[in-house]
């Protein structure tokens, strides 16, 4: 799996989509492309009870579409997402698999009923992108508060944390990463 | 989530929908927790035998078995776990019912990722302070165990297998031994392998305290009880309260304390000397003696009603001489105490010094070859204790005899008897049923002189 692909999910913030691909180069050290077709309706996800998207139906969804893709599959978008048992999720990853999605919806100052702020919301998805996909590469939540692997339930916890790894994070990315890399040569 | 985890927390998670099952085991294998999930109650209990789980998510509502009565069944199987209820509709009826029995929190379906995170990490701070205090428990019971019972031959295995069997219930014990036996020794050993062992036990010796004080000293005494009670004072029975309390030398007790002893027992309740309120203790009691109670209750000097109450469980401990094989062993044991507490680099007996220690007879038993062995490591020159340090070798070093004529085995006899008597002939010749003139006689025949 020598690559990641970007899955814009309608809607979905053009310019946050974008602006993860040169971050997310830099911090897995692998090639960024986004999908073009941009043709996931998410509509099955949508939950009326809750007026929210089930994250777990597109992980699901993304597993099939691209069943034959040797990539790891970031979807982005700006819907509101949740697993059945938790009120709202960030992200949702497959631990150790292929699949990952991010929402910006709940990055947005705006939510919370403060003035937009384009660069924080920026920031805020560049994070919860990498930190989803970190599980996708196998890896669980960090105590290392700067770490980009710790947890975050709340958006001030993601603005605590870095975008990075740290070092015993990164170890075991490269190793994950590494391996992958030679399993696929 | 800011203190790093020394281990890894074992989740289950009992729901009979798919979906909550799979996302909260995603959710809780992200945080680094090894989860496991069950659909129904009999799965969970199944999966009980897998764990030990430190924390169990509990659906209320499932199909068979509710989560409640489930949480029920998963407590008498492990107590220490963690449950929390996790519900869709919330009823403050199940949620009190929840908490009532033992539940540590109850959240309901959607739950706050916040909040669920807190939730559990507050549960794992929970268990894991009841967990180190179970541990510190289990030290300090560990620790209270106190002197060790040494003895590795048939009889005293079997005295310390009584004294734990009848550890665990509230009998009254009676050791019997001759003195120096350890009997206390076996007494707190009983206590501090009962369930009261975190209680205090509280000995009295019967015999030490002068009659007319003994009263006051088991039962207390009110201010102005009698000449000299200026303050108000606990007695040895209420002391025990929740504890044991060991009674020595039961034996030398007078008939009037025989009779309150024997209420005492029997309610569980006295008053302090001069006092009228009722005092209540919950005590239990072990009792020793070196007299033959059994002849005292003939000759009507103990009395039988009080003999049968305190005489429920004997635990016998033979003396020394009769299990010779523990010599070594105590001889081993109180070398390594007092060679750690004098520190003059004695750490060792000689085979011979041995051999004179298990051929002798110790009327004194344990305590005296504790006393023989502090006193030779006094003696001694490191690096070993020798015969010679041993305050009867003379008794026990016998000349050999040159020959074995009957006049070199009458020398050699004499020689070792005035040996042992320090040349008193008076005694000597007792011991030899010879009068002394015969015997200074023989002294002089054999020319012997005094060292």
């Amino acid at each position: 799996m020598s690559s990641l692909l970007i899955v814009p999910i309608s809607p979905y913030d053009k310019d946050g989509v974008e602006g993860l691909v040169a971050p997310l180069q830099t911090i897995f050290r692998l090639p960024v492309s986004v999908d073009p077709r941009n043709s996931l309706d998410p509509s099955f996800a949508f939950d009326t009870f809750r007026n929210q998207y089930n994250s777990t139906s597109i992980i699901s969804e993304l597993d099939e579409r691209f069943a034959e893709s040797d990539k790891k599959i970031l979807g982005v978008s700006s819907l509101d997402f949740f697993v059945p048992v938790l009120t709202y999720v960030f992200g949702e990853a497959q631990l150790d698999g292929r699949i990952a999605v991010v929402s910006s919806h709940r990055l947005d100052e705006a939510l919370y009923g403060l003035p937009a702020n384009p660069e924080l919301l920026r920031d805020r998805l560049v994070k919860e992108a990498v930190h989803e996909l970190g599980h996708v590469f196998g890896l669980i939540h960090c105590h290392d508060y700067m770490c980009v692997m710790h947890a975050s339930t709340v958006v001030e916890d993601i603005d605590v944390k870095s975008e990075r790894f740290c070092a015993h994070c990164d170890a075991m990315l490269k190793s994950k990463v590494n391996g992958s890399l030679s399993a696929f040569y | 989530m800011n203190d790093k985890p020394d281990k890894q927390y074992n989740l289950l998670i009992v729901d009979d929908e798919i979906v909550v099952r799979d996302s909260l085991s995603k959710w809780f294998k992200q945080d680094g927790y090894k989860v496991d999930t069950a659909e129904d109650g009999a799965h969970a209990i199944k999966k009980m035998s897998e764990g030990p789980w430190d924390i169990i998510l509990l659906d209320i509502k499932m199909p068979g078995m509710s989560g409640l009565e489930l949480q029920k069944r998963l407590r008498e199987i492990d107590p220490s776990i963690a449950t929390i209820m996790i519900t869709a509709f919330a009823s403050v009826e199940s949620a009190v019912q929840a908490l009532k029995e033992g539940a540590f929190d109850y959240v309901t379906k959607p739950v706050d990722p916040d909040h669920l995170s807190h939730l559990v990490e507050n549960a794992l701070r929970q268990k894991k302070l009841a967990d180190e205090n179970a541990r510190l428990h289990e030290r300090i019971s560990e620790m209270a165990q106190g002197d060790e019972i040494i003895g590795n031959s048939p009889q005293m295995k079997k005295v310390i297998e009584l004294a734990k069997t009848v550890a665990q219930t509230d009998t009254t014990v009676m050791v019997r031994g001759e003195s120096g036996s350890g009997k206390e020794l076996i007494a707190r050993a009983i206590h501090a392998n009962s369930a009261r062992r975190f209680f205090p036990i509280v000995a009295v010796n019967c015999g030490a305290v002068p009659e007319t004080l003994l009263e006051s000293e088991l039962f207390g005494h009110e201010k102005g009880a009698f000449t000299g009670a200026q303050y108000r004072r606990k007695g040895k029975f209420e002391m025990a309260d929740g504890g044991t309390i060991f009674l020595d030398e039961i034996g030398t007790i007078s008939q009037k304390m025989q009779v309150q002893l024997l209420r005492v027992i029997e309610s569980k309740q006295f008053t302090r000397v001069g006092g009228n309120e009722m005092i209540h203790s919950d005590f239990r009691i072990i009792c020793a003696t070196n007299k033959d109670l059994e002849a005292a209750v003939k000759e009507g000097s103990f009395r039988e009603d009080l003999y049968y109450r305190l005489n429920v469980f004997t635990v016998f401990i033979p003396p020394i001489r009769e299990r010779r094989t523990d010599i070594p062993l105590l001889v081993d044991h109180f070398l390594k105490k007092y060679s750690a507490v004098m520190n003059k680099g004695i750490d060792e007996i000689s085979p011979e010094a041995v051999d004179v220690l298990v051929r002798y007879d110790w009327p004194g038993n344990v305590r005296e070859l504790e006393n023989v062995i502090e006193r030779a490591m006094v003696l001694a020159k490191p690096p070993s204790i020798r015969p010679e340090d041993l305050p009867f070798q003379s008794s026990v070093k016998r000349p050999a005899p040159a020959d074995d004529s009957i006049a070199s085995v009458e020398k050699a006899h004499i020689e070792a008897i005035l040996a042992k008597t320090g040349w008193n002939i008076t005694r000597s010749a007792e011991t030899l049923c010879i009068d002394r003139v015969t015997l200074y006689n023989k002294i002089a025949k054999y020319g012997l002189t005094k060292p």
